[in-house]
Order: C-alpha cells, then structure tokens, then sequence
C-alpha cells in the first residue's frame, strides 16, 4: 500500500518545525513515531501535503524526574518508558501501559507524545494519563503552554493542539506517599486495541481513606474518558471491596462504547466494570492498602 | 523527488527516492535486498523486520528519507564470510520454520532480543517475539531455535 505523495521536511529545530506547521495550517501533519499516522496515510484513511518529521530535532527524548514532576520528552519511545528504571520502580502504571501498545517491534518507533497527539480512544497512554491528572507541553509559533490532560481531548482524532502545536512534553505529578496506580486491558490479541482498558489512580491518606482517585478508560467512547463521578464517589471511602466494586459500577455508566468485531455496546460497558475494579484494586495494593 | 543515503550491511547507498517511498520498498525495489519481506503491510506481521542502529524496525512502517545517515543491517546483511550467523543456523538445526517467508524477520528480532537480553527465559522469548507472526510452525521450534541461538551465541561470538 503506497500512501499519495507529499512534501516531506525534516526540521533541525522545534522553532523551524512550528514555522513549517504555521506555514502549511491545512495541510500539514508531524511525523514522530509514524506507527500510527504511516498506517493511516497507506490506507488513505488520512491525507497530508506535508510531513514533518521531528525525528532530527535534538532533546525530544528523556525521562526525569524534576520539579515533582515525572518529564517524558514527546519523541520519547514506547520502549524506553518500558525499560526505563525510574518508570520502573515508581511509575509501574506506565509500564503496565507501555507494554500493552502494540508490540515490541513496534514499540521501538511509537512515542509517547504520539500516541496522545494522534487522539485516538483507542490508545493507551490517554486513560493513564488521565487517570494521573498529567500535563502536556504544547509549542506553538507564540510559546509555550501547558495543557492539562482533561481539556486535551476533544473529540474522536481530535484534540487542544492548534495546527501549528507541537506536543514536546508529558508532565506527570510524582508519587506520593500511599499513592499507587494500574492499568489494564483486555485485547483479543497481542497488538489489537483494547476491547475495553482501564487505568486506576489513588492516593490513601495515613486515616486510610481515599484522598484522591483517577480513572480513566480506554476505547469506550469517541474520546478516552474520565470517569469523574466515580472518582468523586471515592474520595472520601476506605478503599475496600465494596467501594471499589461500586466505584467500577459507576465508571462503567460512562462509557459510550460501539458494537463491533470486539464485542457489543453491553459487553464493553461490563467489561469496563470489571476492568475498573481489577484496575483499582491493584492501585490500591500498590499504594500499599492492602 | 529528494536525495537519501542509508548505510545498509554496511555499503553507503545514497539514491533518488520519493518521499513516499516506504523503507521496505526501498530495500526490496531500489536495492534489490529481497530478504526482507512484505507480509501484511500493516505492521502487524513482522516479515519486514530489519534492524536500524541495532533496534529492530518495521521497515513497512518507516519511510526511506527518515533513515538519512542511519545504519540498517538486513537479513542479507548477518551472515560473515559465507558462514551461517549463529541465529541463522540455530533457526536451521531446531527447524525453527517451515515455509520460511516470517523467517527473516523472525531472525532479525532473535538477533535484536539476544542482543539486549543474552540469556532469556522461554516467557522472555515468546513475549520478544510478539511482533512476528508465523502461520506454520505454531512457534514451538522458533523458541527453540533462540535458545539454542542463546546457547551457541557467546562462544561464536568468542567470549
């Protein structure tokens, strides 16, 4: 499958990448990973006159911890988030998310900042993301800003990034004392989208009770969701088995899922229930409450 | 049109390509490498696997300009001297194929994953080998062949 011709670029830096992208609003499209945006073009699901690759542009690949904030580079790769040690030892829902993308192979070339910039609710990295209320870096022609994750998606393939925008940066808030967070997913097999996915966060407070829960969940609507009524419903509860079965119960009625080859609407709404209480019972023994 | 020059098994290669031309076609079209193969074009199979700087790729999935000044190492590329690469001949011994078009790419991934990981468990394995997909041997002897690939690699590699 040959996709149809375009103009490709390929910018030394971030200013002369947004220049490019303000140069060509309507018809242009970033390439970081390609795993997701090369599929759609051979298909010709999607067209684009202009790519531009970021892949030249120095500094868009790290993970640190600064500022009580986890930084993950935009370009960085689904396989270093997966082997990186920092992710490893105090972010294990990044590593639960990570690997469950696709496969290995492909892994090597996704990046993280990708995967939440093609807004597509049948990634992973949007329901972990919003369950542990990240942050993105968009540049664009006047700057910087920050974007928090629950005001970045907007619609199906749609998202807060202006067409001249680039994502440089996740921002994820550091573990704190009794937090903890999981993710997971049911596919039919390795590399397919999730049948229905959910990623857990909770913070237990010294009492025992929750302080704080994040829920978000993955290919159950036109946009990944965040299931704030049953985060709300948390706060405040022991983290027991009730309360987290109930607190499935009600993320599930926030799904807006659509039949097909994977399973029909009241499948994937039961299977979000099920997956939330899976997802949140190992959050919390990994904030160490049980 | 635009100029790109890709290091493949080691011989610089500088040509006339289009933007749109996919890494796999470049390889198998341009240069002539028909070791890598094209299986399900929608990098899921894995046939098309090479490596890039020593990461393994989906070389349908990439397109030639993105490569400008990297290293590219094929199934073409692994044997030295006329002399089978220890994977090669592990894959061969433990009868890790049957049709042999996933083979390719199924070598390449071992070299990849034996490279990262010398001495993986069975689970290791079959989880690295998620990406390659073979319709006949039902990946019983393919394991086996990493293994034995894992066994041989460091005395062929002399340490």
């Amino acid at each position: 499958m040959i996709p149809s011709s375009f103009d490709y670029h390929a910018p030394a830096t971030l200013a002369e990448a947004v220049a490019l992208l303000g140069k060509y609003p309507e018809d242009a499209k970033v390439l970081s990973g390609g795993q997701s945006l090369l599929p759609l073009l051979k298909l010709r699901l999607g067209q684009a006159g202009h790519l531009i690759d970021i892949g030249k542009i120095p500094g868009l690949e790290y993970i640190k911890e600064e500022g009580g904030m986890l930084r993950i580079g935009g370009r960085t790769r689904e396989s270093a988030l997966e082997r990186s040690e920092i992710v490893q030892k105090r972010y294990p829902i990044l590593v639960d998310t990570a690997k469950v993308i696709a496969d290995p192979i492909v892994r090597n070339l996704a990046t993280v900042g990708g995967n939440l910039a093609h807004g597509d609710p049948g990634n992973d990295h949007p329901a972990t993301m919003l369950a542990l209320g990240a942050q993105v870096v968009a540049m664009g022609k006047s700057g910087e800003r920050v974007i928090p994750i629950d005001k970045f998606f907007l619609g199906l393939f749609r998202t807060a990034l202006q067409p001249d925008e680039i994502l440089t940066e996740i921002r994820i808030p550091a573990p704190v004392e009794g937090s903890g967070g999981a993710y997971v997913k049911l596919e039919r097999k390795v590399g397919d989208y999730a049948t229905a996915a959910s990623a857990a966060y909770v913070v237990i407070g010294t009492q025992g009770f929750v302080e704080r829960a994040g829920i978000g969940l993955t290919n159950l609507g036109p946009t990944p969701i965040k299931a704030t009524a049953a985060e709300k419903y948390l706060i405040g509860k022991k983290p027991e088995t009730a309360a987290l079965a109930e607190a499935a119960r009600i993320a599930a009625q926030a799904t807006e899922p659509s039949a097909d080859r994977r399973g029909a609407v009241e499948y994937k709404r039961e299977m979000a229930r099920v997956l939330t209480g899976r997802a949140l019972k190992k959050a919390v023994e990994r904030a160490g409450g049980k | 049109m635009g100029t790109v020059s890709i290091n493949v098994n080691g011989v610089d290669f500088t040509r006339e390509v289009e933007p749109r031309l996919l890494f796999v076609h470049f390889l198998r079209d341009v240069l002539g490498l028909t070791g890598t193969h094209v299986g399900c074009d929608t990098s899921q199979c894995g046939a098309c696997t090479v490596l890039v700087d020593g990461e393994a790729t989906k070389s349908c999935t990439l397109f030639a300009v993105q490569l400008e000044g990297r290293k590219v190492t094929t199934i073409e590329g692994i044997a030295q001297a006329g002399k089978l690469h220890p994977v090669q001949q592990a894959f061969w011994d433990k009868h890790g194929l049957q049709c042999g078009f996933c083979t390719p790419g199924m070598i390449i991934t071992t070299c990849a994953l034996l490279d990262k990981n010398p001495k993986p468990t069975e689970e290791e394995i079959r989880h690295g080998l998620e990406g390659n997909i073979c319709r006949c041997t039902g990946y019983h002897n393919i394991v086996k062949a990493v293994q034995e690939a894992a066994e041989k690699l460091p005395a062929a590699r002399g340490n």
